[in-house]
């Protein structure tokens, strides 16, 4: 009977190896572990196996049946396994196509360093200030000390509304507006469309300009020196070298055009900075006391500096734009790589 | 301005090289523009030595010569009559070009082979003398260049004056801060006029009718003039300032005017009748010819040198052709005035004339120099124009011009407003070196007056830039100012623009930002109506083309004009948008309305055109879906899109306003094709305006929060038949009008017309979601409320239920 018990394992096992399938090896587990399956057939017969046999018999059987259960368990598992890795081999994508795009957009590089540039001034305690885009003549000029028939309203041609209505050529006029309305200590920045009629590889008609205005008692040409440098470094870098330099602005006094050493050339001279090996890059100057009294500040109470810069120039100096007309043609092209 | 560096020297010695002294006076507040080098017209001329002449073989007049350049000996055709054998001389030689643009070419003279040509004076354009060959000074290396050998060559500074130094539109002037910059001595022009025995007085008159436009008037008559070329030193030097050499005597005038500033004219005596001087204003419409022989027709305040008859120049601008100075002119009387400056500008600007002399008198001239130019030009007149100048000269004073005397200076002051330490003597050091008259009145104050020239010097002020320019805003400590104010960075409207444009940008718009004026055809182009609240347009007086010649009512236009020059490079699918202001006119004498806004396009394929998403069309759905998002990314809330198609531009059936209660933030809708058509666009687009300021006021900045249910939502599905004219918020709404508390959410899943569905009726597809804060809702609870919902719908809308 034993034998036939060792033949029964072999002949399971020989089988087992043959079993591919999911099915087939539920059909051998059934056949010969089931119910009426052989194994099962066969302990039914215990009684019929002789006395000193029969705890061996018994032990046998029970063996082969947990061998051959636990074959067939781990038959299966490879089965399944690598039915799976089947599926999944099968799903192998091409990991190399291109992703579906989210098409983020892009913000204007007017708009990026405007607002990179009213951070920085946010930072030392400026606030956002904005005016209108027409003006009057008054506060685009008079009050800012360019009274009618003086030469000095030749530095910026107009675009005229009416005999006293203008587009503003700059925005100062909202250092005008502020003042009026507010006391003292004032540190505000207005940024904003200016329009002078030019046109050319470096000028449009409108333009963006931020104009920054700082008074209260006891500000000197020192802080006015101090501020533009913090500025300066911070949007062109700590290595940036500049020079403050008299010049003539009607609403500051002194006046100072501040450059910085070319960033194309390093100061050796090229065409960006015609051979100066300087770039001027902002306009500023002390408060003239002749605005303070238009706008019913005492000169001798508060001293202030006011400065500004055109947005598209400093835009054009950090990216390497050359042609200002680029920043409104709008071209995808162009707009794309900011 | 023009400044010659040999005249300059005239007046001031210098030893900087040409990029140093640049540097100074740029530092110093003239800002050097170009540094150029100048001369005069030849290039390639050498001192060479002539070895043997000999007759030329074919002509009595001309010679053979041998002449060497102390590198080579070439054969030279000669024809002046002083050709002399060792005699050093200019030798052109081939290649070299001389004045005229001439290129000296190797040629044969009558047979006889000529390397190159002997100059003369004249034919170098250095002098007159034109009766030989130039003769050197033996001394000369052979070979060196003659420009190096005679020092002909010059450096000309390019310098943008401001317009507050009028004090340094001429070249005595920019001497004057060469001196007080390096410290050199300034040496002024000696000025001695011989004068003939005839009283000046007995020839002529000066009356100033308008002393208002006109206070000082001086004139000199010159007889006996002969007028010739100018010298060739006083030609290089106006021409190396930008001049054109004319006469000796207009060139003495143009002279006088770049040497001391003072813009002088010379008038032919003999044309001016009744042989004297009436100084007035113009009369309304009169004409006259300037110099430039153009009719000029004046206005009635343009003020005017006239004779006993008839204007002969318009003051301080040009002069008239019926007063020139010819080739025969022998008697000139000779103006120097000084101008009321405005009246001299808008005469300028009104007439357009924008000349040399107008420049300097709308700046404002020295008015205490006007003699001494008279004279100085008399001078020269003299000595260059063989003129006896008649004894004395008028002077017709009327007015005082006001000129500025001691000023207040605090030396504290100075201090503080510079951040500075600067020692009381060396501020006036300083005042003393640009010519002011200082006065101590103790250690810390004084008063100062600053030379009559000085127009732009009459404040405290004035004199801290002086100091602080010639200290040398170097040495100006940086220092930062202390805390102060209440930093607050961006406004409301600022930090709602900035997320509007983060938002968008993420959602995959891209920024543009387009001219704010535009053509006024776009109106048409629009379709927009005759009293369109839309053409209201502010327009520019003085556009630079008529496509820019209003301002804009709306970003539609300028969003089509971008997409046009897009979809013409090839781009045809666009997601953009721009904020900026739409200008609407008021009543005259008031400032348009501006209106800040933002506007977005969308056009062609709503997914980019890579392998996953193959031409899906972008249509309204996009726009609003990117819309809804950010009102509520802005937390604008509730929004409602009402159908609309009052906008002209927009296509009728696809198009809505937005409001928030009855407050309208803007319009939606797709392009009317029409437009597109008058635009020449082929694809559809969808566009959208909303109004920032009254986003900002919908804008809420605080988020209220709500508790989260902690227990589980019931969702009931439902399809409806409405009417295809039906808007499916109409049915969603009345869900929500049975104010059950139990509703969370009625939303459309699904949009279904056509078949197995009755003529003129569509299918929506809702889903209620339903959900308590208090409990997990029993079927009997959400069935109780759904039905009810729902029997409220189908009343209210006649909506029936598909299925039912």
């Amino acid at each position: 009977m034993l034998k036939t018990l060792d033949e029964l394992e072999k002949k399971a096992m020989l089988e087992l190896t043959g079993a591919t399938s999911e099915d087939a090896l539920n059909e051998l587990r059934t056949r010969y572990l089931g119910r009426k399956g052989v194994l099962t057939q066969m302990l039914r017969q215990i009684s019929s196996v002789t006395a000193e046999e029969r705890p061996l018999f018994g032990k046998r059987s029970n063996e082969i049946k947990e061998s051959l259960s636990y074959a067939i368990d781990d038959a299966l598992d490879k089965l399944r396994a690598s039915r799976k890795d089947d599926v999944l081999l099968k799903e192998t994508i091409d990991i190399t196509l291109p992703g579906r795009a989210l098409g983020l957009g892009h913000l204007h590089p007017v708009t990026r360093v405007s607002q990179e540039i009213c951070r920085i001034f946010a930072r030392m305690g400026f606030t956002v200030v904005e005016g209108p885009e027409v003006e009057t003549d008054y506060y685009n000029f008079e009050a800012l000390n360019i009274p009618k028939d003086h030469p000095a309203r030749d530095m910026q041609d107009t675009f005229y509304v009416e005999d006293n209505i203008v587009l503003r050529t700059h925005t100062s006029p909202v250092q005008i507006r502020t003042m009026e309305k507010m006391k003292p200590p004032v540190r505000i920045l207005s940024p904003g469309r200016v329009y002078r009629p030019d046109s050319d590889v470096s000028h449009t008609p409108m333009f963006h300009q931020i104009e920054g205005l700082m008074v209260d008692r006891g500000i000197t040409f020192g802080d006015l020196k101090g501020t533009l440098t913090y500025f300066l470094r911070q949007i062109f870098g700590v290595d940036i070298l500049l020079r403050f330099r008299p010049s003539f602005f009607p609403f500051t006094e002194p006046s100072a055009e501040v450059d910085i050493r070319c960033v194309m050339c390093g100061g050796r001279g090229c065409r960006v900075c015609g051979q100066s090996g300087w770039l001027e890059i902002l306009g500023s100057g002390m408060v003239d006391p002749a605005v303070f009294e238009n706008v019913g500040y005492d000169p001798e109470e508060v001293t202030g500096f006011a400065f500004g810069l055109g947005v598209e120039r400093i835009a054009m100096l950090k990216y390497g734009i050359s042609d200002i007309r680029l920043f409104f043609e709008n071209d995808w092209r162009f707009l794309e790589q900011f | 301005m023009k400044v010659s560096l040999k005249w300059l020297r005239d007046y001031v010695d210098v030893d900087l090289e040409p990029s140093a002294l640049a540097d100074c006076l740029t530092m110093a507040g003239l800002e050097v523009d170009a540094v150029e080098a100048a001369g005069p017209a030849f290039d390639q001329v050498v001192v060479a030595r002539i070895i043997s002449v000999r007759p030329h073989p074919q002509s009595e007049k001309l010679f053979l010569c041998e002449v060497t350049t102390g590198a080579e000996i070439l054969p030279i055709v000669c024809g002046a009559p002083n050709t002399r054998s060792g005699d050093t001389v200019a030798l052109a030689r081939v290649g070299a070009t001389i004045p005229g643009g001439f290129v000296i070419k190797s040629s044969r003279i009558r047979g006889e082979l000529s390397e190159g040509m002997l100059c003369s004076e004249e034919e170098l354009g250095i002098g007159e003398d034109n009766t030989g060959i130039m003769v050197l000074s033996p001394d000369l290396a052979l070979g060196m260049d003659l420009k190096d050998a005679l020092g002909l060559r010059d450096t000309v500074l390019d310098i943008g004056v401001t317009p507050n130094r009028a004090d340094c539109l001429s070249i005595i002037g920019i001497a004057r801060e060469v001196a007080a910059i390096t410290g050199k001595t300034l040496r002024y022009p000696e000025i001695e006029v011989t004068e003939n025995s005839e009283e000046m007085a007995g020839l002529t008159s000066v009356s100033i009718m308008d002393p208002d436009l006109c206070p000082r008037y001086t004139a000199r008559v010159i007889k006996d003039i002969t007028i010739k070329p100018s010298p060739s030193w006083m030609r290089a030097r106006l021409e190396a300032v930008g001049l054109r050499a004319i006469n000796n005597i207009v060139d003495i005038t143009n002279f006088v005017m770049m040497e001391l500033g003072q813009p002088l004219h010379a008038f032919d005596f003999r044309f001016l009748e009744e042989g004297r001087i009436v100084v007035r204003r113009s009369r309304e419409n009169e004409h006259f010819i300037s110099l430039d022989e153009k009719d000029r027709i004046l206005r009635s305040d343009t003020l005017m040198i006239c004779d006993g008859v008839k204007p002969v120049a318009i003051a301080g601008i040009m002069g008239g052709l019926n007063s020139e100075v010819k080739d025969d002119t022998s008697t000139i009387l000779l103006e120097s005035a000084y101008f009321h400056p405005p009246s001299i500008r808008r005469s300028s600007r009104w007439l357009g004339m924008g000349t040399d002399a107008a420049f300097r008198f709308e700046r404002g001239i020295d008015p205490e120099g006007v003699v001494r130019a008279l004279n100085r030009a008399a001078q020269l007149m003299a000595e260059l124009g063989d003129g006896t100048v008649c004894r004395g000269y008028i002077d017709q004073y009327p007015r005082q011009i006001e000129t500025v005397k001691d000023i207040p200076l605090r030396s504290k002051r100075v201090n503080e407003f510079l951040g500075t330490h600067i020692q009381a003597a060396e501020m006036v050091n300083i005042l003393k070196k640009l010519e002011m008259t200082v006065s101590q009145s103790d250690d810390a104050n004084c008063l100062v007056t600053p030379p009559t020239f000085r127009v732009d010097i009459a404040r405290e002020i004035d004199l801290i830039e002086e100091i602080a320019r010639m200290y040398g805003f170097d040495h100006i400590p940086v220092t930062m100012p202390g805390a102060a104010g209440t930093p607050e960075g961006e406004n409301d409207g600022q930090i709602i623009e900035s997320a509007l444009r983060f938002a968008l940008s993420g959602m995959g718009y891209t920024e543009v930002i387009t001219y704010s004026f535009i053509n006024p055809e776009s109106a048409g182009q629009l379709g927009l109506k005759e009293g369109d609240p839309l053409r209201d347009f502010v327009k520019i007086r003085n556009p630079l083309t008529e496509e820019q010649s209003v301002l804009r009512t709306n970003l539609v236009y300028s969003l089509l004009d971008v997409m046009n020059r897009n979809v013409r490079n090839g781009c045809v699918d666009l997601k953009i948008f721009e904020t900026g202001r739409i200008f609407f006119r008021n009543k005259e004498g008031e400032l348009p309305v501006e209106r800040p806004c933002v506007g977005g396009l969308i056009t062609g394929n709503r997914y980019d055109g890579s392998w996953h998403n193959k031409g899906v069309s972008a249509d309204f759905y996009d726009l609003k879906g990117c819309l809804e998002a950010l009102f509520a990314d802005q937390k604008i809330h509730p929004v409602r899109f009402v159908a609309d198609s009052s906008q002209l531009f927009l296509h009728p059936g696809r198009s809505c306003r937005i409001l928030v209660g009855q407050e309208s933030l803007g319009f939606l809708g797709e392009i009317h094709p029409d437009v597109l058509e008058r635009m020449d666009l082929k694809n559809r687009a969808v566009v959208f305006q909303l109004d920032l300021e009254a986003l900002r006021l919908y804008t809420k900045v605080k988020i209220d929060f709500k508790e989260v249910s902690k227990f589980p939502a019931s969702s009931r599905d439902m399809a409806f038949l409405v009417p295809v004219a039906m808007e499916g918020e109409t049915l969603c709404r009345t869900g929500y009008e049975e104010h059950e508390v139990l509703l969370e959410n009625v939303a459309i899943f699904d949009v279904y017309t056509g078949k197995n569905l009755p003529e003129g009726t569509k299918s929506l597809g809702l889903r209620f979601t339903y959900r308590s804060t208090e409990k997990t809702l029993t079927e009997e609870e959400i069935n109780e409320a759904h039905n009810r919902i729902v029997k409220t719908m189908v009343e209210a809308t006649g909506a029936r239920i598909r299925g039912e």
